[in-house]
């Protein structure tokens, strides 16, 4: 498709920023070189590191989740002890989910999962034609594809009105955050997954920013709708993962 | 050399704000975090004589803080438990050196994510501060010690700290949880991914194995804090019962069921436990690197010193129950607990006789850091051996609520740690500051620190075995005490004179920063890479080249070099090595 017209200036001055000799411009990308040493800015390397960075920072999510997980289990085996009838009773009392609404919640969630990984599959593509690109007179044609990251963001938004849904209905039915140790937890876990899930929200917004208003070279966006992206299919695992859980310790 | 400024990622600061405020240079961030521990353990330390002064002078009207109630006193012990363990031993081993050592000693630039290690060092300076105004609210500090437990710590109203003050203790420690988080995964990246050519695993310095493994274990265990944490917040403030029974508190039943105290205890200790080694292993680390350094030797059993911190962190794991033994946990439980406790001792014995194995036949060279090496090895030794009867059911619920713990503790995870940070500073200050620190003062600060120290916590096993109770504010009231109190006495006088020793350390400190002889490069003779690039180190460490790694971390006495020692960097020693 490339069509070789030399004497032509390249039209992309970002494209060239990425691949050519100079050496790029960069502020704050908020990591180090270490080994590589001979001189060219090493995306691959920095994209290995990210993700490393990303699945230690996602093992802090897990232990945090643990310790909620084991809460719940210990805090439903647990008798309770009434102080004015010095008797031992079971306090547990089964939470009513609104699982038809849990279901679309999830469902939207699934499929902006997918459409996560398609603008991840998109970048990674674009990122991989920069340097042909960046040949002088090398046109790839209009690259225009679909917003899929827009379309993420919007699911996830989505998710989280869903989510605030399921709350009310929660009220509705006269399960408060108080009313028993089910509906402490449900509200627990339901409100900690939304607050992560917000901050992948706010991570795609800035991947987003940083592809139209930043000007960042194609690979450093890629890193970061990689990062934005992995993050975000272990937002939709950890959903599941708490849904299953509600299902059977309920 | 042009490349080099392509090579490190963030370019050199400029302006002030962003040279030593918000900088993204592992070396400031790190001198940043060393100060915020300075301030704090002043803090803890000015805590620490309050308690002290009021033990045995318990009518004394004291300045700033008046006459001292109970309650008063349960606070001080609170906020000086909390202060020393989060915000010193846990902030300058790791964020203070790890931060400014680490990624120089592996031959890296700077840190994985210098943004997020930026961020991480502000996040724990707000929790600092956020733990500070707990003093200034309504009701003012909390007084439910450093182990927060629950229904004390989870009601509102169980005491005058227990306001506002227990609110924002709790948000605290959960703001300092997510900072140490961020940190964590900075350090096990910067480790696994950043080192230099030629710098294998087993070429590591044991100072780095000793970061790289307390990371893993703040990684592991940080989170379930603040799980723990999150839980508390919502027993205090959204009227769940996580933690808080049925219960009745001034005649009123309250609106809480079914809740176990219990279940914050597991929480907090599978933390609590871990955390202790997060503030020793560094000290474990910087030890092994000074006694080899100054007895002129390898480390003996390099690889045998690897394994036994990652058999301690890996232990680490699975003793919390020993702290619960009181808790009426099932004797078999306890059993389970008890002997996994017992087997750390096996790993710390192997690192105990390693470090004496080091000094034997050393052509030694007593400078300051070597002597607080060598007193942190006296320490671990000495607070040490009273773990094991701990770790047994059988003494510890005797033991438990006196002095005995208190004494243990203090030795083997408080002083032995800040001897692990004097022995740091002491070794690295030439680095960090281009000046040499005074010897003579040093020496000074070192022997009435050592001695001082002793006298404070050792007559605590003593009182312990007499049956003495921690935590009591009067003394004087209690009839079985008064035979005791001479030494509740003495042990005052000790901490006076221990106290004022640390002003020989901060006006030898301030003093050395401004006025003290300039270093060299390597004023010590040391192997490891900080050593051999310029004092202090330009921004990117290494002034745009990238070491290259060909030796061990300890070549010292090396038969046929042309040294006693051969550095890192130098070209390979024989084969035989």
């Amino acid at each position: 498709m490339s069509t070789l017209a030399p004497n032509f200036a390249v039209k992309d001055p970002r494209a060239r920023d990425a691949g050519g000799g100079a050496p790029p411009s960069f502020g704050g990308g908020g990591d180090g070189n270490g080994g590589g040493g001979n001189g060219a800015f090493n995306y691959g390397e920095r994209l290995r590191r990210a993700r490393l960075g990303l699945v230690l920072g996602l093992t802090a999510v897990i232990m945090l989740f643990v310790g909620f997980t084991s809460a719940l289990l210990v805090r439903k085996g647990l008798p309770s002890f009434d102080a004015q009838t010095n008797t031992y009773s079971r306090d547990w009392v089964p939470i009513n989910l609104p699982w038809a609404l849990l279901l679309v919640n999830t469902a939207v969630l699934l499929v902006s999962s997918l459409t996560m990984e398609f603008a991840r599959r998109a970048i990674t593509r674009k990122a991989a034609l920069a340097p042909v690109k960046s040949i002088p007179g090398v046109s790839l044609g209009d690259e225009r594809g679909f917003p899929w990251l827009g379309t993420t963001v919007i699911l996830g938004m989505g998710f989280l009105a869903g989510q605030l849904l399921v709350w009310r209905i929660l009220h509705e039915h006269r399960f408060f955050v108080n009313t028993g140790p089910s509906s402490s937890f449900a509200y627990l876990l339901f409100a900690t997954h939304a607050v992560h899930l917000a901050g992948g929200v706010i991570a795609l917004m800035y991947a987003a920013a940083a592809s139209w208003m930043l000007h960042k070279p194609i690979e450093a966006q890629r890193i970061v709708v990689d990062i934005a992206a992995w993050y975000w299919h272990f937002m939709a695992l950890l959903w599941i993962y708490i849904v299953v859980l509600l299902m059977i310790v309920r | 050399m042009a490349t080099s400024e392509v090579v490190h990622a963030h370019a050199g600061p400029q302006g002030f704000i962003r040279k030593y405020i918000f900088s993204l240079d592992h070396k400031v961030i790190g001198i940043q975090y060393f100060f915020l521990a300075l301030t704090a353990v002043w803090v803890g330390m000015f805590l620490s004589l309050l308690m002290r002064i009021h033990l045995i002078w318990p009518q004394a009207n004291l300045p700033i803080v008046g006459h001292i109630q109970p309650e008063t006193y349960l606070a001080l012990l609170t906020m000086h438990g909390t202060i020393m363990v989060f915000f010193v031993l846990t902030t300058a081993p790791q964020g203070g050196f790890g931060n400014y050592f680490l990624p120089i000693q592996i031959g890296a630039p700077d840190m994985a994510f210098p943004v997020l290690n930026m961020l991480s060092f502000w996040t724990t300076f707000v929790a600092f501060v956020v733990m500070l105004a707990a003093f200034f609210v309504t009701g003012g500090a909390p007084l439910h010690g450093w182990t927060g437990y629950p229904p004390l710590s989870a009601l509102q109203s169980t005491g005058p700290g227990e306001g506002l003050g227990a609110d924002l203790w709790i948000t605290s420690i959960a703001i300092f949880c997510a900072a140490s988080l961020m940190g964590a995964l900075n350090f096990i990246t910067t480790t696994l991914d950043l080192r230099a050519k030629g710098m294998t695993l087993m070429r590591m310095p044991l100072t780095v194995w000793s970061w790289f493994i307390t990371a893993i274990l703040g990684l592991l265990a940080f989170g379930v804090l603040l799980s723990a944490g999150i839980l508390l917040l919502m027993d205090r403030n959204l009227g769940t019962s996580f933690f808080v029974p049925m219960v009745v508190v001034n005649g009123q039943l309250l609106g809480h069921k079914g809740g176990s105290p219990l279940l914050w205890q597991h929480l907090f200790w599978f933390f609590g436990h871990p955390e202790v080694y997060i503030a020793i292993l560094p000290g474990m680390g910087v030890t092994s690197q000074i006694l080899s350094t100054f007895a002129r030797k390898p480390i003996f059993g390099y690889r045998a010193m690897v394994y036994a911190m990652l058999a301690i962190g890996f232990l680490g794991f699975m003793v919390w129950g020993h702290h619960m033994f009181m808790s009426g946990m099932s004797p078999y439980s306890a059993f389970a607990f008890s002997l996994l406790t017992m087997a750390i001792g096996v790993p710390s014995a192997i690192k105990t006789f390693n470090w004496l194995g080091t000094l034997y036949k050393g052509r030694i060279r007593f400078y300051t850091p070597m002597l607080f090496a060598i007193g942190f090895v006296s320490l671990f030794v000495s607070g040490g051996l009273s773990g094991p009867f701990l770790a047994q059911p059988t003494l510890d619920i005797p033991l438990h609520d006196t002095y005995f713990v208190v004494g243990h503790f203090h030795l083997i995870m408080g002083v032995a740690a800040i001897f692990g940070i004097f022995a740091a500073t002491y070794y690295w200050f030439p680095k960090m500051f281009g000046r040499m620190m005074n010897e003579g003062l040093g020496k000074a600060h070192f022997w009435l620190t050592f001695i001082g120290t002793y006298a404070i916590f050792m007559p605590m096993h003593y009182l312990g075995m007499a049956g003495h109770p921690r935590r009591y504010s009067q003394l004087t009231e209690v009839a079985y005490l008064h035979n005791l109190i001479p030494l509740q006495t003495f042990m005052t006088y000790a901490a006076f004179i221990t106290i004022g020793a640390q002003f020989i350390f901060v006006i030898n400190l301030f003093w050395s920063m401004l006025k003290g002889p300039k270093a060299a490069d390597n004023p010590w003779d040391a192997t490891t890479v900080e050593w051999t690039t310029a004092t202090p180190p330009p921004h990117d460490n290494f002034g745009g080249q990238t070491p290259v790694i060909h030796n061990g971390p300890y070549e010292y006495g090396v038969p046929g070099a042309a040294r006693d020692f051969v550095m890192q960097t130098d070209p390979a020693v024989g084969a035989a090595h």
